[in-house]
C-alpha cells in the first residue's frame, strides 16, 4: 500500500509533526516499504482469533487505592521550559 | 594480578567481600578505562566520576563497619539512559529530553541503589529504544569494541559496548523487541529479557508499554542472575508488574534431562551460515551435558516483524504524545499557538526514526485503518504466542540464534529501515509472547565478530533460562575473550 502525499500530511498532522516537502517524500517511500511488509498479515485468517491486549493478565490484580504524597509544585515545575508563578506557561489558547 | 576491570561482576563481588579489592579501586579502574577509551567506543552519554567515587567510598566504609548491604554493594554499574535517575540527566537518547532531570528514580534503579551499587553514568541508546544499532541516538552512534567500525547493536548498544569494553561490571537495559538480547549477541555479552512484568517499568521512559521489559546485562549469566535477583519482583507503582513471588534461581542445576527445542524457523533461510553453525555447536554442547534436542516449529515466526512494528509504533504514538514542549525538555522558539508549539517542538527535537515510527503508529490507529492494521496485529500476536504454548508442550526451552547476522558496519543499514528491522526477526516473537529469553555468547565468526545464542523459556521460567545459560558458558567460556582496544 502506498500513501498519497495528502495522506502522509494528514497522518503527520494527527501525530503533531510538521514535515518538510523532502520529509513527506521520504516518509511516503519508507511507509510504503513497511506497509508492504505488513501486508504479509493478510495471508492469515484471524477472524476467529481474539486480540491480545496484555500477555499475562491472569497474574495482575488491581491494587487498592492508597493516597501518597504528591510531587509538589516546585518539583513538578523544575523541568518546565517556561513557567509563570506556579504554572506552566504556554501561548495564549483563548483569544 | 590482571586489571580489576577484567573481573566478572560475580568475581568482583567475592573480591570485595574478602577485602582484596575495594569499591574505590574497582570504580577508579572503570573510570580510568572510560577516560582512556570511551572516545573510541562512545558508550556513555554521561559519566560522573566524583559521584561514583563518593558512592564507592561510602560502600567501602559500610564494609569496613561490617554493614555490607549485599553482593552488589560497591559494584560499578551503568544504566541505559532510558531509566529515570535523580542524580544524572535522563534523555532517552533524544534531543527532546535534553537537560531533563527526573524527580524520582525508576523502581529498578532505586532497588540497585538500595543494594549499594555504584552508578558510573548513563549509557547510549537509539532514541526511546527505537532502533537496532544506536545510530538513532540523538547524540552519536556507539562503536563495537570487537570491531570499532561496526555497531554494538541496539537499542541498549551503549550498555553492551561498555560491558564488552570492560567499562562497567553490569548494566540495566530495556528490551521491547530485542534491545537487550541483540546488542548482547553482537558484543559477546549476556542479556536477559525477563518475562513481561517481572521487572517494574515504573520510571522507565515508555516506548511500547505492552512490550517494554527492563532487564540485566553483564558479561556472564551468573552476573546477570545477580542483577536480576536484585531488581525483579512486584512493584505497586507498575500495574502490570507480576505480583507472584520470585521463584528461586537454580543456576547450578545443569541441563541433564531438559528437552531443548530447535525451532526450524530460526535456522536456515535468512540466517548467516556461520551464525547457524555456532548456535548448533551450542545445542550440541547442551546435548553433551545431558539435554535432549528436539526439532520444533514456530510456524508464525515470519509474522512477528509486521505484528511488532504495527503494535509497537501504535503504542509509541500514544506514549510519546507527552513530549510537547510544555512540561519538560526544550521548547521550539516562535510558536504562535499551543498547537503550533506542539508541532514545532516535536518536529525540531524528535529524531528521524522516532518520527517514522510515530507516523506508522498514528496511521495504524487512524480512522478507517484501525481494524485493518492495529486490531489485526493484536490478533496476529495471539497466534504468535500460541506457537510458543504449543512448543512448550513438547520442550522445556528453545534455542536459536539471537541475531541472524553478526555486527554490521555503521551506516550500512541506516538508509533502509526495513533491512534494519529484519535484524530483530528472531527476538521479536518472544517479545510479543512476553516470554523470558537470554542471549549468551556462542563464539566468534572467522572475522572475529561475536555471535549470540538465544534461550527462550516459558513464561515465568527465568530460572530455567539462566540455568541453561550457565551450562552453556561453562562449556564454552567465550566471555573470557576480551576485545583489543
Amino acid at each position: 500500500m502506498t500513501l498519497t502525499e495528502a495522506q502522509v500530511r494528514h497522518v503527520a498532522k494527527l501525530a503533531r509533526l510538521t514535515l518538510t516537502d523532502a520529509e513527506v517524500a521520504k516518509a511516503q517511500g519508507d511507509l510504503a516499504r513497511v506497509l508492504e511488509a505488513v501486508q504479509a498479515l493478510d495471508g492469515l485468517d484471524l477472524s476467529a482469533v481474539p486480540p491480545t491486549v496484555q500477555v499475562h493478565p491472569q497474574v495482575v490484580a488491581p491494587e487498592a487505592d492508597a493516597p501518597e504524597a504528591p510531587l509538589g509544585v516546585e518539583r513538578a515545575l523544575a523541568n518546565a521550559p517556561a513557567k509563570v508563578g506556579t504554572s506552566f506557561s504556554v501561548p495564549r489558547v483563548i483569544g | 594480578m590482571a586489571a580489576v576491570t577484567e573481573l566478572t561482576l560475580s568475581a568482583l563481588s567475592l573480591e570485595l567481600e574478602a577485602g582484596r579489592v575495594s569499591s574505590v579501586e574497582a570504580t577508579r579502574g572503570c573510570l580510568d578505562r572510560i577516560a582512556a577509551l570511551d572516545g573510541q567506543v562512545k558508550a556513555f552519554l554521561a559519566v560522573d566520576p566524583a559521584q561514583a567515587l563518593a558512592s564507592a567510598a561510602a560502600s567501602d566504609a559500610r564494609r569496613a563497619q561490617g554493614k555490607r548491604l549485599g553482593p552488589l554493594d560497591g559494584v560499578p554499574l551503568g544504566l541505559k539512559d532510558l531509566f529515570c535517575t535523580t542524580d544524572f540527566p535522563t534523555t532517552a537518547g533524544s534531543k527532546i529530553l535534553e537537560g531533563y532531570r527526573a524527580p524520582f528514580d525508576a523502581t529498578v534503579v532505586a532497588r540497585l541503589r538500595a543494594a549499594g551499587a555504584v552508578f558510573l553514568g548513563k549509557q547510549n541508546l537509539d532514541q526511546f529504544g527505537m532502533g537496532s544499532s544506536t545510530e538513532h541516538s540523538g547524540a552519536f552512534p556507539s562503536h563495537n569494541p570487537y570491531a570499532l567500525d561496526r555497531t554494538p547493536g541496539g537499542s541498549s548498544g551503549g550498555s553492551a559496548a561498555a560491558l564488552a569494553a570492560r567499562f562497567c561490571f553490569g548494566a540495566l537495559g530495556t528490551d521491547t523487541g530485542g534491545s537487550i538480547r541483540q546488542p548482547a549477541a553482537l558484543t559477546n555479552t549476556v542479556g536477559l529479557k525477563p518475562t513481561y512484568g517481572r521487572l517494574s517499568r515504573s520510571g522507565v521512559v515508555a516506548y511500547a508499554s505492552s512490550l517494554d521489559c527492563p532487564g540485566p546485562m553483564a558479561r556472564t549469566a551468573r552476573d546477570v542472575a545477580m542483577l536480576y535477583q536484585a531488581t525483579a519482583g512486584a512493584d505497586p507503582d507498575d500495574s502490570t508488574s507480576l505480583r507472584q513471588a520470585l521463584p528461586p534461581l537454580t543456576l547450578d542445576a545443569g541441563v541433564k534431562g531438559l528437552r531443548i527445542g530447535l525451532p526450524a524457523e530460526y535456522f536456515g533461510g535468512g540466517i548467516e551460515p556461520e551464525v547457524e553453525a555456532l548456535v548448533r555447536a551450542c545445542a550440541q554442547a547442551l546435548e553433551r551435558q545431558g539435554a535432549s534436542l528436539v526439532p520444533v516449529s514456530l510456524p508464525h515466526t515470519r509474522f512477528a516483524l509486521p505484528t511488532y512494528y504495527l503494535l509497537a509504533c501504535a503504542e509509541a504514538s500514544s506514549n510519546l504524545a507527552r513530549y510537547d514542549g510544555v512540561r519538560y525538555g526544550p521548547r521550539a522558539a516562535g510558536a504562535t499557538s499551543l498547537k503550533d508549539l506542539y508541532e514545532k517542538t516535536r518536529s525540531a527535537f524528535f529524531g528521524d526514526e522516532v518520527k517514522r515510527r510515530l507516523l506508522l503508529g498514528t496511521f495504524a490507529l487512524s480512522a478507517g485503518y484501525y481494524d485493518a492494521y492495529y486490531r489485526k496485529a493484536q490478533r496476529a500476536r495471539t497466534v504468535i504466542a500460541r506457537d510458543f504454548t504449543q512448543a512448550f508442550g513438547q520442550v522445556d526451552l528453545l534455542l536459536g540464534p539471537t541475531s541472524p547476522a553478526p555486527a554490521w558496519r555503521l551506516g550500512e543499514k541506516l538508509e533502509d529501515p526495513l533491512r534494519m528491522y529484519q535484524m530483530d526477526a528472531l527476538t521479536l516473537p518472544a517479545s510479543l509472547a512476553g516470554l523470558p529469553a537470554a542471549s549468551v555468547p556462542a563464539g566468534f565468526t572467522a572475522q572475529g565478530l561475536p555471535v549470540g545464542a538465544q534461550l527462550i523459556g516459558p513464561a515465568f521460567e527465568e530460572a530455567r533460562v539462566l540455568q541453561a545459560a550457565v551450562a552453556l558458558e561453562t562449556a564454552h567460556p567465550w566471555h573470557q575473550k576480551a576485545p583489543v582496544l
